[in-house]
Protein backbone atom coordinates (compact mmCIF):
# COMPACT_ATOMS: atom_id res chain seq x y z
CA UNK A 1 0.00 0.00 0.00
CA UNK A 2 2.82 2.47 1.01
CA UNK A 3 4.91 1.98 -2.15
CA UNK A 4 2.03 2.55 -4.20
CA UNK A 5 1.35 5.29 -2.55
CA UNK A 6 4.62 6.73 -3.16
CA UNK A 7 4.47 5.44 -6.83
CA UNK A 8 1.81 7.32 -7.36
CA UNK A 9 3.29 10.38 -5.79
CA UNK A 10 6.31 9.94 -7.42
CA UNK A 11 4.20 9.42 -11.46
CA UNK A 12 2.49 13.07 -10.01
CA UNK A 13 5.73 14.95 -9.80
CA UNK A 14 7.90 13.35 -12.83
CA UNK A 15 4.72 14.53 -14.85
CA UNK A 16 4.54 17.95 -12.93
CA UNK A 17 8.15 18.39 -13.59
CA UNK A 18 7.60 17.31 -17.87
CA UNK A 19 5.02 19.59 -17.85
CA UNK A 20 6.57 22.46 -16.81
CA UNK A 21 9.49 22.02 -18.99
CA UNK A 22 7.54 20.99 -21.76
CA UNK A 23 5.58 24.70 -21.52
CA UNK A 24 8.98 25.59 -21.09
CA UNK A 25 10.15 24.41 -24.41
CA UNK A 26 7.27 25.09 -26.30
CA UNK A 27 5.95 28.31 -24.79
CA UNK A 28 8.03 30.68 -27.17
CA UNK A 29 7.36 28.88 -30.42
CA UNK A 30 3.92 29.46 -28.90
CA UNK A 31 3.91 32.82 -28.86
CA UNK A 32 5.73 33.58 -31.95
CA UNK A 33 3.23 31.48 -33.96
CA UNK A 34 0.31 32.96 -32.89
CA UNK A 35 1.29 36.31 -32.86
CA UNK A 36 2.36 36.21 -36.58
CA UNK A 37 -1.47 35.90 -37.23
CA UNK A 38 -2.75 38.84 -35.54
CA UNK A 39 -3.13 42.62 -36.39
CA UNK A 40 -0.25 44.84 -34.96
CA UNK A 41 -2.21 46.44 -32.23
CA UNK A 42 -3.52 42.96 -31.01
CA UNK A 43 0.01 41.78 -30.76
CA UNK A 44 0.55 44.11 -27.89
CA UNK A 45 -2.87 44.55 -26.47
CA UNK A 46 -2.59 40.63 -25.30
CA UNK A 47 0.03 38.87 -26.65
CA UNK A 48 -1.11 35.94 -25.38
CA UNK A 49 -4.49 35.40 -27.31
CA UNK A 50 -5.08 33.05 -29.71
CA UNK A 51 -5.90 34.89 -33.02
CA UNK A 52 -9.61 35.48 -33.18
CA UNK A 53 -11.82 36.76 -36.50
CA UNK A 54 -11.02 40.24 -35.07
CA UNK A 55 -7.63 40.12 -34.31
CA UNK A 56 -6.94 38.19 -37.31
CA UNK A 57 -4.49 39.36 -39.72
CA UNK A 58 -1.95 38.44 -42.54
CA UNK A 59 0.19 41.51 -43.03
CA UNK A 60 3.22 40.22 -41.63
CA UNK A 61 2.95 37.56 -44.33
CA UNK A 62 1.91 39.96 -46.55
CA UNK A 63 5.41 41.87 -45.78
CA UNK A 64 7.33 39.28 -45.99
CA UNK A 65 6.36 37.76 -49.47
CA UNK A 66 6.47 41.27 -50.88
CA UNK A 67 9.54 42.20 -49.40
CA UNK A 68 11.94 39.58 -48.95
CA UNK A 69 13.10 36.59 -51.01
CA UNK A 70 11.82 33.43 -48.95
CA UNK A 71 11.14 31.09 -51.15
CA UNK A 72 14.46 31.17 -52.59
CA UNK A 73 16.44 31.09 -49.65
CA UNK A 74 13.95 27.89 -48.80
CA UNK A 75 15.26 26.81 -52.32
CA UNK A 76 19.27 27.18 -51.52
CA UNK A 77 18.83 25.81 -48.15
CA UNK A 78 17.33 22.51 -49.14
CA UNK A 79 19.97 22.46 -52.39
CA UNK A 80 22.86 22.77 -49.60
CA UNK A 81 20.92 20.69 -47.21
CA UNK A 82 20.03 17.46 -49.43
CA UNK A 83 23.49 17.79 -51.14
CA UNK A 84 25.66 17.50 -48.75
CA UNK A 85 23.61 15.43 -46.68
CA UNK A 86 23.71 13.08 -49.27
CA UNK A 87 27.37 13.39 -49.93
CA UNK A 88 27.73 13.04 -46.02
CA UNK A 89 26.13 9.59 -45.93
CA UNK A 90 27.56 7.89 -48.92
CA UNK A 91 31.34 9.06 -48.15
CA UNK A 92 30.97 8.68 -44.74
CA UNK A 93 29.43 5.36 -45.35
CA UNK A 94 31.89 4.27 -47.35
CA UNK A 95 34.64 5.42 -45.30
CA UNK A 96 33.58 3.45 -42.08
CA UNK A 97 32.70 0.24 -44.29
CA UNK A 98 36.56 0.36 -45.02
CA UNK A 99 37.71 1.31 -41.48
CA UNK A 100 35.42 -1.31 -40.19
CA UNK A 101 35.63 -4.04 -42.86
CA UNK A 102 39.37 -4.36 -43.49
CA UNK A 103 42.28 -4.88 -41.83
CA UNK A 104 45.42 -2.90 -43.15
CA UNK A 105 48.21 -1.19 -42.35
CA UNK A 106 47.46 2.36 -41.62
CA UNK A 107 43.76 1.42 -40.33
CA UNK A 108 43.73 2.93 -36.75
CA UNK A 109 45.94 5.97 -37.83
CA UNK A 110 42.76 6.46 -40.57
CA UNK A 111 40.36 6.25 -38.03
CA UNK A 112 42.41 8.20 -35.67
CA UNK A 113 42.54 10.58 -38.30
CA UNK A 114 39.07 10.73 -39.40
CA UNK A 115 37.78 11.65 -35.72
CA UNK A 116 39.81 14.46 -35.26
CA UNK A 117 37.28 16.48 -36.41
CA UNK A 118 34.52 15.94 -34.15
CA UNK A 119 36.48 17.51 -31.56
CA UNK A 120 38.13 20.27 -33.95
CA UNK A 121 35.45 23.14 -35.24
CA UNK A 122 36.00 23.52 -38.86
CA UNK A 123 34.96 27.10 -37.99
CA UNK A 124 38.86 27.53 -36.88
CA UNK A 125 39.83 26.89 -40.82
CA UNK A 126 37.46 29.96 -41.72
CA UNK A 127 40.13 32.11 -42.55
CA UNK A 128 41.83 29.95 -45.07
CA UNK A 129 38.72 28.17 -46.43
CA UNK A 130 37.11 31.66 -47.47
CA UNK A 131 40.93 32.40 -49.41
CA UNK A 132 40.76 29.00 -50.83
CA UNK A 133 36.98 29.89 -51.95
CA UNK A 134 37.77 33.07 -53.70
CA UNK A 135 41.34 31.65 -55.46
CA UNK A 136 38.61 28.53 -56.75
CA UNK A 137 36.20 31.66 -57.59
CA UNK A 138 33.40 29.44 -55.20
CA UNK A 139 32.61 31.86 -53.14
CA UNK A 140 28.89 32.97 -53.51
CA UNK A 141 27.97 29.47 -54.79
CA UNK A 142 25.92 26.66 -53.27
CA UNK A 143 29.17 24.28 -54.00
CA UNK A 144 31.11 26.19 -51.19
CA UNK A 145 28.88 25.63 -48.82
CA UNK A 146 28.41 21.90 -49.78
CA UNK A 147 31.63 20.91 -49.37
CA UNK A 148 32.19 22.52 -45.99
CA UNK A 149 29.35 21.17 -44.64
CA UNK A 150 30.30 17.77 -45.86
CA UNK A 151 33.80 18.20 -44.55
CA UNK A 152 32.11 19.01 -41.12
CA UNK A 153 30.06 15.96 -41.15
CA UNK A 154 32.26 13.25 -42.28
CA UNK A 155 34.04 12.60 -38.71
CA UNK A 156 31.12 12.43 -36.95
CA UNK A 157 29.42 10.13 -39.43
CA UNK A 158 32.46 7.86 -40.20
CA UNK A 159 32.30 6.96 -36.42
CA UNK A 160 28.62 6.44 -35.79
CA UNK A 161 28.26 4.54 -38.75
CA UNK A 162 31.69 1.96 -38.43
CA UNK A 163 30.62 1.56 -34.62
CA UNK A 164 27.67 -0.01 -36.50
CA UNK A 165 28.76 -1.64 -39.17
CA UNK A 166 31.38 -3.86 -36.75
CA UNK A 167 27.58 -5.17 -35.69
CA UNK A 168 27.15 -6.61 -38.94
CA UNK A 169 27.16 -10.08 -39.11
CA UNK A 170 30.03 -11.74 -40.89
CA UNK A 171 28.64 -14.83 -41.76
CA UNK A 172 26.22 -12.63 -43.95
CA UNK A 173 29.40 -10.92 -45.70
CA UNK A 174 30.87 -13.95 -46.46
CA UNK A 175 28.19 -15.62 -47.82
CA UNK A 176 27.90 -12.52 -50.28
CA UNK A 177 31.65 -13.21 -51.47
CA UNK A 178 31.10 -17.13 -51.94
CA UNK A 179 28.41 -16.08 -53.92
CA UNK A 180 30.63 -14.37 -55.79
CA UNK A 181 29.56 -10.82 -54.50
CA UNK A 182 32.74 -7.99 -55.37
CA UNK A 183 33.31 -5.95 -52.38
CA UNK A 184 30.62 -3.23 -53.88
CA UNK A 185 28.14 -5.15 -54.17
CA UNK A 186 28.55 -6.49 -50.42
CA UNK A 187 28.92 -2.85 -49.33
CA UNK A 188 25.44 -1.38 -51.28
CA UNK A 189 23.11 -4.76 -51.29
CA UNK A 190 23.94 -5.57 -48.09
CA UNK A 191 25.64 -4.14 -45.53
CA UNK A 192 23.70 -0.13 -46.30
CA UNK A 193 20.27 -2.30 -45.89
CA UNK A 194 21.54 -3.58 -42.63
CA UNK A 195 22.89 -0.19 -41.09
CA UNK A 196 19.99 2.08 -42.33
CA UNK A 197 18.40 3.16 -38.99
CA UNK A 198 22.08 4.79 -38.11
CA UNK A 199 22.01 6.26 -41.31
CA UNK A 200 19.12 7.85 -40.17
CA UNK A 201 20.13 8.93 -37.12
CA UNK A 202 23.34 10.46 -38.53
CA UNK A 203 21.24 11.69 -40.71
CA UNK A 204 19.08 13.90 -38.65
CA UNK A 205 22.48 14.85 -36.41
CA UNK A 206 23.91 16.05 -39.46
CA UNK A 207 21.23 17.80 -41.08
CA UNK A 208 20.00 19.80 -38.11
CA UNK A 209 23.61 21.69 -38.10
CA UNK A 210 23.37 22.66 -41.77
CA UNK A 211 20.12 24.10 -42.14
CA UNK A 212 20.39 26.33 -38.70
CA UNK A 213 24.34 27.38 -39.88
CA UNK A 214 24.73 31.00 -39.85
CA UNK A 215 28.46 31.28 -39.97
CA UNK A 216 29.83 29.99 -43.20
CA UNK A 217 26.89 30.81 -45.40
CA UNK A 218 27.21 34.71 -43.79
CA UNK A 219 30.96 34.25 -44.84
CA UNK A 220 31.20 32.32 -47.90
CA UNK A 221 27.71 32.87 -49.70
CA UNK A 222 26.12 35.91 -48.50
CA UNK A 223 25.10 37.28 -52.46
CA UNK A 224 21.34 37.67 -52.88
CA UNK A 225 21.09 34.75 -54.85
CA UNK A 226 22.62 31.87 -52.91
CA UNK A 227 21.14 32.96 -49.42
CA UNK A 228 19.94 30.29 -47.03
CA UNK A 229 16.81 31.23 -45.09
CA UNK A 230 18.54 30.95 -41.71
CA UNK A 231 21.02 33.94 -43.07
CA UNK A 232 18.27 35.24 -45.03
CA UNK A 233 15.51 35.45 -42.10
CA UNK A 234 18.86 36.95 -39.60
CA UNK A 235 19.25 39.72 -42.52
CA UNK A 236 15.53 40.47 -43.25
CA UNK A 237 14.65 40.63 -39.29
CA UNK A 238 17.53 43.27 -38.57
CA UNK A 239 15.89 45.44 -41.48
CA UNK A 240 12.17 45.28 -40.38
CA UNK A 241 13.04 45.16 -36.71
CA UNK A 242 10.76 47.79 -35.93
CA UNK A 243 8.13 46.36 -37.77
CA UNK A 244 6.56 43.23 -35.69
CA UNK A 245 4.40 41.43 -37.93
CA UNK A 246 7.05 41.38 -40.41
CA UNK A 247 9.09 39.73 -38.01
CA UNK A 248 6.92 37.68 -36.10
CA UNK A 249 5.58 36.02 -40.18
CA UNK A 250 9.19 35.64 -40.78
CA UNK A 251 10.21 33.76 -37.59
CA UNK A 252 7.09 31.89 -38.43
CA UNK A 253 7.72 31.10 -41.67
CA UNK A 254 11.70 29.91 -40.69
CA UNK A 255 9.97 27.66 -37.87
CA UNK A 256 7.23 26.11 -39.42
CA UNK A 257 9.32 23.72 -42.16
CA UNK A 258 11.94 22.68 -40.22
CA UNK A 259 9.20 21.56 -36.90
CA UNK A 260 7.52 19.76 -39.96
CA UNK A 261 10.70 17.93 -40.95
CA UNK A 262 11.57 17.26 -37.22
CA UNK A 263 7.93 15.91 -36.32
CA UNK A 264 8.19 13.55 -39.26
CA UNK A 265 11.89 11.86 -38.12
CA UNK A 266 11.42 12.26 -35.00
CA UNK A 267 10.46 8.72 -34.05
CA UNK A 268 13.43 7.74 -36.59
CA UNK A 269 15.98 9.69 -34.40
CA UNK A 270 14.87 8.62 -30.84
CA UNK A 271 14.89 5.09 -32.72
CA UNK A 272 18.22 5.92 -33.87
CA UNK A 273 19.49 7.61 -30.60
CA UNK A 274 18.61 5.07 -28.28
CA UNK A 275 19.38 1.50 -30.18
CA UNK A 276 23.17 2.70 -29.20
CA UNK A 277 24.37 4.34 -32.49
CA UNK A 278 25.94 7.37 -29.58
CA UNK A 279 27.26 5.84 -26.59
CA UNK B 1 39.54 -10.46 -44.43
CA UNK B 2 42.80 -9.93 -43.01
CA UNK B 3 45.94 -8.42 -44.30
CA UNK B 4 47.87 -11.94 -44.88
CA UNK B 5 45.34 -12.96 -47.45
CA UNK B 6 46.84 -14.65 -50.64
CA UNK B 7 49.39 -12.23 -51.87
CA UNK B 8 47.38 -12.96 -55.68
CA UNK B 9 44.37 -11.72 -54.07
CA UNK B 10 45.81 -8.30 -52.09
CA UNK B 11 46.35 -6.00 -54.71
CA UNK B 12 42.67 -6.25 -55.80
CA UNK B 13 41.73 -6.10 -52.03
CA UNK B 14 43.65 -2.52 -51.60
CA UNK B 15 41.88 -0.88 -54.29
CA UNK B 16 38.61 -1.39 -53.00
CA UNK B 17 39.64 -0.20 -49.42
CA UNK B 18 41.30 3.14 -51.39
CA UNK B 19 37.95 3.31 -53.84
CA UNK B 20 35.86 3.52 -50.23
CA UNK B 21 38.10 5.94 -48.50
CA UNK B 22 38.99 8.47 -50.97
CA UNK B 23 36.04 10.39 -51.16
CA UNK B 24 35.54 10.96 -47.47
CA UNK B 25 39.27 11.48 -46.92
CA UNK B 26 40.10 14.07 -49.68
CA UNK B 27 36.93 16.65 -48.81
CA UNK B 28 38.03 16.33 -45.25
CA UNK B 29 41.59 16.37 -45.42
CA UNK B 30 41.25 19.36 -48.60
CA UNK B 31 38.05 21.45 -46.85
CA UNK B 32 38.82 20.72 -42.92
CA UNK B 33 42.38 20.07 -42.55
CA UNK B 34 44.38 21.79 -44.84
CA UNK B 35 42.50 24.78 -44.40
CA UNK B 36 42.72 24.53 -40.45
CA UNK B 37 46.64 24.14 -40.29
CA UNK B 38 46.69 26.78 -42.71
CA UNK B 39 44.79 29.38 -40.86
CA UNK B 40 47.44 28.36 -37.65
CA UNK B 41 50.26 28.80 -40.03
CA UNK B 42 48.92 31.98 -41.05
CA UNK B 43 49.18 33.45 -37.91
CA UNK B 44 52.83 33.63 -38.15
CA UNK B 45 52.72 36.12 -41.21
CA UNK B 46 52.22 39.85 -41.11
CA UNK B 47 52.51 42.93 -43.30
CA UNK B 48 55.85 43.92 -43.27
CA UNK B 49 56.46 47.01 -45.35
CA UNK B 50 53.35 47.28 -47.05
CA UNK B 51 53.66 43.36 -48.23
CA UNK B 52 52.88 40.41 -46.35
CA UNK B 53 55.90 38.30 -44.75
CA UNK B 54 57.14 36.14 -42.32
CA UNK B 55 56.33 37.41 -38.51
CA UNK B 56 57.03 35.05 -36.12
CA UNK B 57 54.96 35.55 -33.17
CA UNK B 58 54.22 39.25 -33.45
CA UNK B 59 50.33 38.63 -33.77
CA UNK B 60 50.39 37.33 -30.68
CA UNK B 61 53.13 39.75 -28.94
CA UNK B 62 50.09 42.19 -30.68
CA UNK B 63 47.63 40.13 -29.37
CA UNK B 64 49.05 39.94 -25.92
CA UNK B 65 50.78 43.09 -25.26
CA UNK B 66 48.87 45.62 -27.26
CA UNK B 67 46.50 47.01 -24.16
CA UNK B 68 43.35 47.26 -26.46
CA UNK B 69 44.49 43.71 -28.09
CA UNK B 70 44.56 41.70 -24.71
CA UNK B 71 41.99 43.90 -23.24
CA UNK B 72 39.64 42.11 -25.87
CA UNK B 73 40.89 38.49 -25.37
CA UNK B 74 40.98 38.65 -22.00
CA UNK B 75 37.43 39.75 -22.31
CA UNK B 76 35.95 37.44 -24.54
CA UNK B 77 38.00 34.32 -23.03
CA UNK B 78 36.24 35.21 -19.99
CA UNK B 79 32.70 35.31 -20.94
CA UNK B 80 32.98 32.30 -22.85
CA UNK B 81 34.15 30.82 -20.02
CA UNK B 82 30.78 31.75 -17.92
CA UNK B 83 29.57 30.86 -20.88
CA UNK B 84 30.46 27.33 -20.25
CA UNK B 85 30.33 27.35 -16.52
CA UNK B 86 26.20 28.17 -16.91
CA UNK B 87 25.78 25.13 -19.31
CA UNK B 88 27.78 23.03 -17.12
CA UNK B 89 25.89 23.95 -13.73
CA UNK B 90 22.20 24.42 -15.70
CA UNK B 91 21.98 22.66 -18.85
CA UNK B 92 23.45 19.34 -17.67
CA UNK B 93 22.07 18.50 -14.60
CA UNK B 94 18.72 19.78 -16.08
CA UNK B 95 19.24 16.84 -18.72
CA UNK B 96 20.17 14.67 -16.64
CA UNK B 97 16.68 15.10 -14.25
CA UNK B 98 14.59 15.10 -17.36
CA UNK B 99 16.35 12.02 -18.19
CA UNK B 100 16.15 9.91 -15.10
CA UNK B 101 12.28 10.92 -15.08
CA UNK B 102 11.61 9.66 -18.58
CA UNK B 103 13.87 6.72 -18.39
CA UNK B 104 10.70 5.10 -16.16
CA UNK B 105 9.11 2.74 -18.07
CA UNK B 106 5.88 2.93 -16.53
CA UNK B 107 5.24 7.02 -17.18
CA UNK B 108 2.83 7.67 -20.11
CA UNK B 109 3.46 10.33 -22.60
CA UNK B 110 7.28 9.78 -22.35
CA UNK B 111 6.87 10.50 -26.56
CA UNK B 112 5.19 13.27 -26.03
CA UNK B 113 7.60 14.62 -23.59
CA UNK B 114 10.75 13.74 -25.36
CA UNK B 115 9.09 15.18 -28.75
CA UNK B 116 8.26 18.24 -27.30
CA UNK B 117 11.51 19.21 -25.27
CA UNK B 118 13.73 18.14 -27.82
CA UNK B 119 11.91 20.89 -30.23
CA UNK B 120 14.78 24.07 -29.10
CA UNK B 121 17.06 22.26 -30.14
CA UNK B 122 16.40 21.87 -33.84
CA UNK B 123 15.81 25.65 -34.21
CA UNK B 124 18.09 27.77 -35.80
CA UNK B 125 20.04 30.33 -33.81
CA UNK B 126 18.80 33.21 -35.44
CA UNK B 127 14.54 32.00 -34.35
CA UNK B 128 15.84 31.39 -30.79
CA UNK B 129 17.93 34.70 -30.62
CA UNK B 130 15.07 37.20 -31.84
CA UNK B 131 12.18 34.68 -29.97
CA UNK B 132 13.76 35.46 -26.62
CA UNK B 133 15.06 39.11 -27.79
CA UNK B 134 11.19 40.00 -28.53
CA UNK B 135 9.91 37.68 -25.27
CA UNK B 136 12.31 39.79 -23.06
CA UNK B 137 11.43 43.07 -24.90
CA UNK B 138 10.57 45.29 -22.07
CA UNK B 139 8.69 46.81 -25.17
CA UNK B 140 6.30 43.86 -25.72
CA UNK B 141 5.87 43.21 -22.22
CA UNK B 142 5.58 39.71 -22.00
CA UNK B 143 7.95 38.76 -19.64
CA UNK B 144 7.24 41.29 -17.74
CA UNK B 145 3.29 41.18 -17.72
CA UNK B 146 3.80 37.03 -16.62
CA UNK B 147 5.89 37.91 -13.89
CA UNK B 148 3.51 40.34 -12.67
CA UNK B 149 0.38 37.41 -12.99
CA UNK B 150 2.66 35.58 -9.98
CA UNK B 151 3.36 39.10 -8.51
CA UNK B 152 6.94 39.73 -9.32
CA UNK B 153 7.21 41.68 -12.04
CA UNK B 154 10.05 44.07 -10.12
CA UNK B 155 11.94 41.27 -10.79
CA UNK B 156 11.72 42.59 -14.06
CA UNK B 157 14.50 44.24 -16.15
CA UNK B 158 15.76 44.76 -19.86
CA UNK B 159 18.26 41.72 -19.28
CA UNK B 160 19.87 41.70 -22.77
CA UNK B 161 20.49 45.20 -22.31
CA UNK B 162 22.16 45.47 -18.98
CA UNK B 163 26.22 45.01 -19.41
CA UNK B 164 26.04 42.64 -15.82
CA UNK B 165 23.07 40.39 -17.02
CA UNK B 166 23.36 40.10 -20.93
CA UNK B 167 25.94 37.44 -21.56
CA UNK B 168 24.31 35.37 -18.35
CA UNK B 169 20.97 36.01 -20.16
CA UNK B 170 21.83 34.79 -23.44
CA UNK B 171 23.81 31.88 -21.64
CA UNK B 172 20.68 30.47 -20.47
CA UNK B 173 18.38 31.01 -23.51
CA UNK B 174 21.54 28.89 -25.09
CA UNK B 175 20.74 26.36 -22.45
CA UNK B 176 17.31 26.30 -22.97
CA UNK B 177 17.99 25.25 -26.70
CA UNK B 178 20.46 22.80 -26.07
CA UNK B 179 19.03 21.04 -23.04
CA UNK B 180 17.97 18.25 -25.18
CA UNK B 181 20.80 16.94 -26.32
CA UNK B 182 22.04 15.91 -22.95
CA UNK B 183 18.70 14.40 -22.23
CA UNK B 184 18.70 12.50 -25.53
CA UNK B 185 22.70 10.98 -24.66
CA UNK B 186 21.47 10.09 -21.20
CA UNK B 187 18.38 9.28 -21.90
CA UNK B 188 19.93 6.28 -24.35
CA UNK B 189 22.39 5.37 -22.01
CA UNK B 190 19.80 4.90 -19.31
CA UNK B 191 18.12 2.78 -21.18
CA UNK B 192 21.07 0.45 -22.04
CA UNK B 193 21.63 -0.53 -18.79
CA UNK B 194 20.23 -3.89 -18.48
CA UNK B 195 17.64 -4.89 -16.30
CA UNK B 196 18.76 -7.21 -14.20
CA UNK B 197 21.44 -4.58 -12.75
CA UNK B 198 18.29 -2.74 -12.26
CA UNK B 199 16.09 -5.66 -10.49
CA UNK B 200 19.02 -6.59 -8.15
CA UNK B 201 19.13 -3.44 -6.71
CA UNK B 202 15.27 -3.39 -6.61
CA UNK B 203 15.61 -6.73 -4.27
CA UNK B 204 18.50 -4.89 -2.17
CA UNK B 205 15.89 -2.44 -1.20
CA UNK B 206 17.35 0.57 -3.49
CA UNK B 207 14.02 2.39 -5.18
CA UNK B 208 13.65 5.95 -6.28
CA UNK B 209 16.47 8.49 -6.02
CA UNK B 210 19.12 6.52 -3.77
CA UNK B 211 18.49 3.50 -6.67
CA UNK B 212 19.73 6.35 -9.33
CA UNK B 213 22.45 8.03 -7.21
CA UNK B 214 23.65 4.54 -6.36
CA UNK B 215 23.60 2.08 -9.58
CA UNK B 216 22.57 4.73 -12.51
CA UNK B 217 24.40 7.48 -12.35
CA UNK B 218 27.75 6.05 -11.98
CA UNK B 219 26.61 3.69 -14.74
CA UNK B 220 26.34 6.66 -17.04
CA UNK B 221 29.09 8.92 -16.03
CA UNK B 222 31.23 8.35 -19.26
CA UNK B 223 28.27 9.92 -21.02
CA UNK B 224 27.98 12.31 -19.08
CA UNK B 225 31.68 12.59 -19.48
CA UNK B 226 31.24 12.78 -23.72
CA UNK B 227 28.78 15.53 -23.00
CA UNK B 228 30.35 17.88 -21.12
CA UNK B 229 33.51 17.81 -24.07
CA UNK B 230 31.38 18.70 -26.10
CA UNK B 231 29.44 21.58 -24.33
CA UNK B 232 32.80 22.53 -24.03
CA UNK B 233 33.47 22.38 -27.42
CA UNK B 234 30.52 23.75 -28.80
CA UNK B 235 30.63 27.01 -26.56
CA UNK B 236 34.11 27.67 -27.11
CA UNK B 237 33.29 27.83 -30.44
CA UNK B 238 29.57 29.87 -30.43
CA UNK B 239 29.64 32.63 -32.42
CA UNK B 240 25.57 32.64 -33.97
CA UNK B 241 23.30 33.50 -31.04
CA UNK B 242 24.99 36.09 -29.43
CA UNK B 243 25.91 37.94 -33.36
CA UNK B 244 21.86 37.34 -33.88
CA UNK B 245 20.92 38.72 -30.52
CA UNK B 246 23.66 41.96 -29.97
CA UNK B 247 25.30 41.68 -32.98
CA UNK B 248 29.07 41.71 -34.01
CA UNK B 249 29.92 44.10 -31.41
CA UNK B 250 28.16 41.77 -28.66
CA UNK B 251 27.20 44.50 -26.80
CA UNK B 252 26.30 46.02 -24.59
CA UNK B 253 29.46 47.37 -24.27
CA UNK B 254 31.56 44.26 -25.46
CA UNK B 255 29.61 42.44 -22.28
CA UNK B 256 28.57 39.76 -24.43
CA UNK B 257 31.73 39.22 -26.61
CA UNK B 258 32.87 35.60 -26.96
CA UNK B 259 36.14 34.05 -28.91
CA UNK B 260 33.72 33.53 -31.77
CA UNK B 261 32.58 36.93 -32.17
CA UNK B 262 36.08 38.57 -31.41
CA UNK B 263 37.05 36.50 -34.19
CA UNK B 264 34.41 37.40 -36.67
CA UNK B 265 35.10 40.98 -36.01
CA UNK B 266 38.71 40.69 -35.94
CA UNK B 267 38.97 38.80 -39.78
CA UNK B 268 36.14 40.92 -41.03
CA UNK B 269 36.41 44.25 -39.48
CA UNK B 270 33.75 45.97 -38.32
CA UNK B 271 32.59 49.39 -38.71
CA UNK B 272 36.11 51.86 -38.53
CA UNK B 273 38.15 48.46 -37.48
CA UNK B 274 39.83 47.03 -40.86
CA UNK B 275 39.51 43.23 -41.40
CA UNK B 276 42.99 41.36 -40.64
CA UNK B 277 43.25 38.10 -42.04
CA UNK B 278 46.22 37.25 -39.80
CA UNK B 279 45.39 38.54 -36.76
CA UNK B 280 41.97 36.77 -37.01
CA UNK B 281 44.61 33.62 -37.92
CA UNK B 282 45.65 34.31 -34.70
CA UNK B 283 42.64 34.08 -32.57
CA UNK B 284 41.37 31.14 -34.35
CA UNK B 285 44.82 29.52 -33.17
CA UNK B 286 44.43 30.69 -29.49
CA UNK B 287 40.90 29.04 -29.83
CA UNK B 288 42.71 25.43 -31.35
CA UNK B 289 44.89 25.64 -28.67
CA UNK B 290 41.89 26.03 -25.66
CA UNK B 291 40.00 23.45 -27.22
CA UNK B 292 43.21 21.23 -28.12
CA UNK B 293 43.79 21.76 -24.08
CA UNK B 294 40.21 20.62 -23.08
CA UNK B 295 40.02 17.65 -25.06
CA UNK B 296 43.58 16.97 -24.29
CA UNK B 297 42.48 16.74 -20.40
CA UNK B 298 39.16 14.73 -21.43
CA UNK B 299 40.95 12.44 -23.25
CA UNK B 300 43.92 11.35 -20.61
CA UNK B 301 42.54 13.11 -17.77
CA UNK B 302 39.54 11.84 -17.01
CA UNK B 303 38.16 9.37 -19.97
CA UNK B 304 41.38 7.04 -19.59
CA UNK B 305 40.45 7.10 -15.20
CA UNK B 306 36.51 6.46 -15.99
CA UNK B 307 35.44 3.07 -15.07
CA UNK B 308 33.50 1.59 -18.00
CA UNK B 309 31.01 -1.02 -17.29
CA UNK B 310 30.66 -3.83 -20.03
CA UNK B 311 27.36 -6.00 -20.01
Amino acid sequence: MSTARSSLTRTIASHAILIAYTLLALFPVFVIVVNAFKARRDIFNDPLALPNPESFSLVGFETVTSQGNFLLYFQNSLIVTIASLFCVLLFGAMAAFALSEYRFKFNPLMGLYLALGIMIPIRLGTVAILQMMVATGLVNTHTALILVYTAQGLPLAIFILSEFMRTVSDDLKNAGRIDGLSEYKIFFTLVLPLVRPAMATVAVFTMIPIWNDLWFPLILAPAESTKTVTLGAQVFIGQFVTNWNAVLAALTLAIIPVLVLYLIFSRQLIRGITSGAVK
Amino acid sequence: MTATATPAQKPARRWHIAVFLAPAVIVYTAIMIIPLFSTLFQSLFGPIDGQRGFVGLRNFQTLFGDPRWSANFWNALWNNTWFFIIHMLVQNPIGILLAAILSNPNLRLRGFYRTAIFIPTILSFVIVGFVWKLILSPLWGIAPNMLDAIGMRSLFSPWLGQEGAALTTLALVSVWQFVGIPMMLIYAALLSIPDEIIEAAEIDGLTGYKQFFKIQLPLILPTIGIISILTFVGNFNAFDLIYVSQGAQAGPNGSTDILGTLLYRTFFGFQLQQGDPNMGSAIATMMFLIILVGVSIYLFGIQTRMRRYQF
